[in-house]
């Protein structure tokens, strides 16, 4: 029973969910305007880009790969699928759009997953070029401009709310409808890695490639899952994004890789692969949309933001680096 | 150019096939593809335009500040790790740089109070490298967290410190004769290009004929077979990213003159060109290799396709394009002749 409970209380998920309780305990007792449900829902709305994507990122790390081309990725399905919806009205319809912005990303991906599985190149290199060459041709073919006026479906699906609710004040608090989205994809996600072949070849890739192969898993296929599934789930989001702020601009989501790394890596997942979990993954992002939106409720300036989001990624890494080792001592890793 | 063993006069398709014709190292193949960029873009242009002084001036200020950057990326690639921390390190160090220097010129005026505040500047400025490289290499040296994710958590950390330093604000005011390092030049070149040669001379020296360099490239090839031959491990790592950052601030510095103005998000593309340069200069970036000369002909080239596209009245987003279609190409073509000749 203790052995037990020690191994409870030493999952990173458990510390992490922890800390993420006592920081909103803290924000809480100094502005108390964070309880308010709007700042709950305005934090679940937030949260569903960052989420979905680390959650895709999550497969890839846990496959020992890396990604960085998925803000590209998901900026490309949302800007043509949008520019195409607004010249052919007919395809205005949202499941057909999600579908075309899905199918989009699914295609890039699996672009990644040929470079990096039959040329056998390092993922961030490959990443790296993928992302310019589809920020790039993006933005030299497609258009530059910002599109402010969203095909109608997008428009309604932002006004869709799952759950409205009017508060003691009169002011409304409205849940949007595309936190199902997130809640699904988490769930799946969830279900494929404990379950199925294919989730379960993911961890033993990540954990050791040749090992993987010659016990039997299909390498290729499981490339080709993580990094379609990756891609597949930005295209997914560029729809999502643009509903959420009501345009679609070709310049958008540049940088916001290291934020979503940063949240999959708080949330325990191991950068060498092999390891990593969604609930880890989801509180790790729950760490960060919490942060990101109540440095201005307590009243500290923006700027310092970056600085916590940094100092969060260095203790959370140190604490994992130092757990692995006393964990394996003797192995001299790096 | 005929592949080993090709009987003479092999057809184009056999020197292809053998890759002969693309050279047979990934230097050989960097030489052909600069050649090949340097032709065409003097094709496409024409030769009235592209081959001017004025053309080849302006690379000459632009190209250090990425070459330099580089070779910072490079180092640490050495020893199979990487810096993703580095624009951020010549951000900070530029601006606790400019505000020193703006600091120390308020309260002493004149030539002499110049000459103050630029050192009082300079000194700073590399002190934050210092600091910002010490911080790097001890937690990939002691605490053993992956350099990825320590300098990805640094990079966020210092990018966040130069904005609250600065408040997002641009800094100005800064002595007059500190342009000089930027836009200055020394017997007819540019001051930046000096300072680029020299850093490529030091970086050489450093990395192919130092204790240190054969050491960083033993930790880089095999970290575990280093700690058992009793290499001091943590030290190389701590030394690397030090050097990785002074290379950086002394980049920040190049930045402020050149601008006359330090910020907190100046250059922020540099971070992906300099990695992507660096592995267009065949470094593995698996670690156990560097190339100083491969470095700056891939900075050589890829400013020629840029102020090549530039003149053609290609955007930017051309050139982003072309700069990662050549990395994946070169990737790929390097990937196939490398298994072929297994």
């Amino acid at each position: 029973m203790t052995s037990r409970v020690r191994r409870l209380l030493g999952r990173h998920e458990l510390v992490l969910l922890v800390v993420t309780v006592l920081l909103s305990i803290v924000i809480g007792a100094l502005n108390p305007a964070f309880y308010s449900l709007q700042n709950a829902f305005d934090l679940l709305k937030t949260s569903v880009p960052l989420g979905i994507l680390t959650i895709g990122l999550l497969v890839v790390l846990i496959s020992g790969g890396i990604d960085i081309s998925f803000p590209a990725i998901a900026v490309a399905g949302m800007y043509i699928t949008c520019t195409l919806a607004i010249d052919v009205r007919s395809l205005d319809h949202l499941p057909v759009l999600l579908a075309i912005s899905t199918a989009i990303g699914l295609a890039l991906g699996l672009f990644n997953a040929v470079l990096i599985h039959f040329f056998r190149l390092p993922a961030l290199i490959v990443t790296l070029g993928t992302a310019s060459v589809i920020r790039g041709a993006l933005l030299e073919f497609v258009g530059t401009r910002t599109i402010t006026n969203l095909p109608s479906s997008i428009i309604a699906f932002s006004r869709t709310n799952l759950f409205e609710a009017t508060l003691a004040n009169g002011a409304s608090a409205a849940l949007t409808v595309s936190i199902l989205f997130f809640a699904g994809v988490a769930i799946a996600v969830a279900l494929a890695l404990r379950y199925t072949v294919i989730g379960r070849g993911a961890y033993a890739v990540g954990a050791d490639l040749a090992a993987a192969e010659r016990v039997g898993f299909n390498v290729r296929r499981i490339h080709l899952f993580v990094y379609g599934l990756m891609g597949a789930l930005a295209g997914l989001v560029g729809i999502i994004h643009a509903s959420i702020i009501r345009n679609a601009n070709p310049l958008d989501l540049d940088g916001l890789e290291l934020t979503v790394i940063a949240a999959a890596v708080i949330g325990g997942a191991s950068i060498t692969g092999g390891r990593g979990t969604v609930t880890g993954a989801l509180l790790g992002v729950a760490l960060m949309v919490i942060m990101d939106g109540s440095l201005v409720l307590v009243g500290l300036p923006s700027q310092w933001h970056q600085v916590f989001i940094g100092l969060v990624v260095l203790v959370s890494t140190s604490i994992t680096a130092l757990r692995t080792r006393s964990a394996r001592a003797g192995e001299i890793a790096r | 150019m005929t592949g080993r063993g090709a009987p003479a006069g092999a057809t184009l398709a056999t020197r292809l096939a053998s890759g002969g014709i693309l050279g047979r190292t990934p230097f050989a193949r960097l030489v052909v593809f600069t050649v090949a960029v340097f032709v065409s873009m003097t094709l496409l242009v024409g030769s009235d335009r592209f081959l001017t002084t004025a053309n080849f001036q302006s690379i000459a200020f632009q190209l250090p500040e990425l070459a330099l950057l580089s070779f910072a990326m490079m180092l640490s690639m050495l020893t199979g790790g990487i810096d993703l921390s580095v624009v951020s390190i010549a951000n900070l160090s530029s601006i606790v740089a400019a505000m020193t220097m703006v600091h120390v010129l308020r309260g002493e005026a004149g030539a002499s109070g110049e000459a103050v505040a630029i050192v009082a500047g300079v000194g700073a400025g590399l002190c934050t490298g210092l600091a910002c490289g010490l911080v790097n290499g001890c937690a990939v040296a002691f605490i053993r967290v992956p350099s990825i994710l320590v300098t990805l958590g640094t990079l966020q950390l210092f990018t966040g410190l130069a904005l609250v330093l600065t408040g997002g604000q641009a800094i100005i005011g800064l002595p007059d004769s500190f342009q000089w390092l930027g836009n200055g030049t020394l017997l007819a070149i540019p001051v930046p290009l000096w300072l680029c040669v020299g850093g490529a001379a030091v970086m050489a020296v450093l990395v192919n004929r130092t204790a240190f360099g054969v050491e960083a490239r033993l930790v880089g090839t095999n970290p575990i077979a280093a700690w058992f031959a009793a290499l001091p491990v943590r030290s190389v790592l701590v030394r690397t990213y030090v050097t990785t950052a002074l290379v950086s601030s002394v980049t920040g510095l190049l930045m402020v003159s050149r601008a006359n103005s330090a910020k907190a998000d100046y250059g922020s593309s540099y971070l992906l060109q300099s990695i992507l340069v660096v592995v267009l200069a065949g470094v593995d970036p698996a670690g156990g290799s560097a190339r100083v000369l491969g470095v700056g002909l891939a900075v050589f080239a890829l400013e020629l396709l840029s102020s090549g596209f530039g003149m053609m009245r290609l955007t930017s987003f051309a050139t982003e394009l072309a700069w990662g279609a050549f990395l994946l190409l070169v990737m790929v073509i390097n990937s196939v002749l490398e298994r072929r000749g297994k």
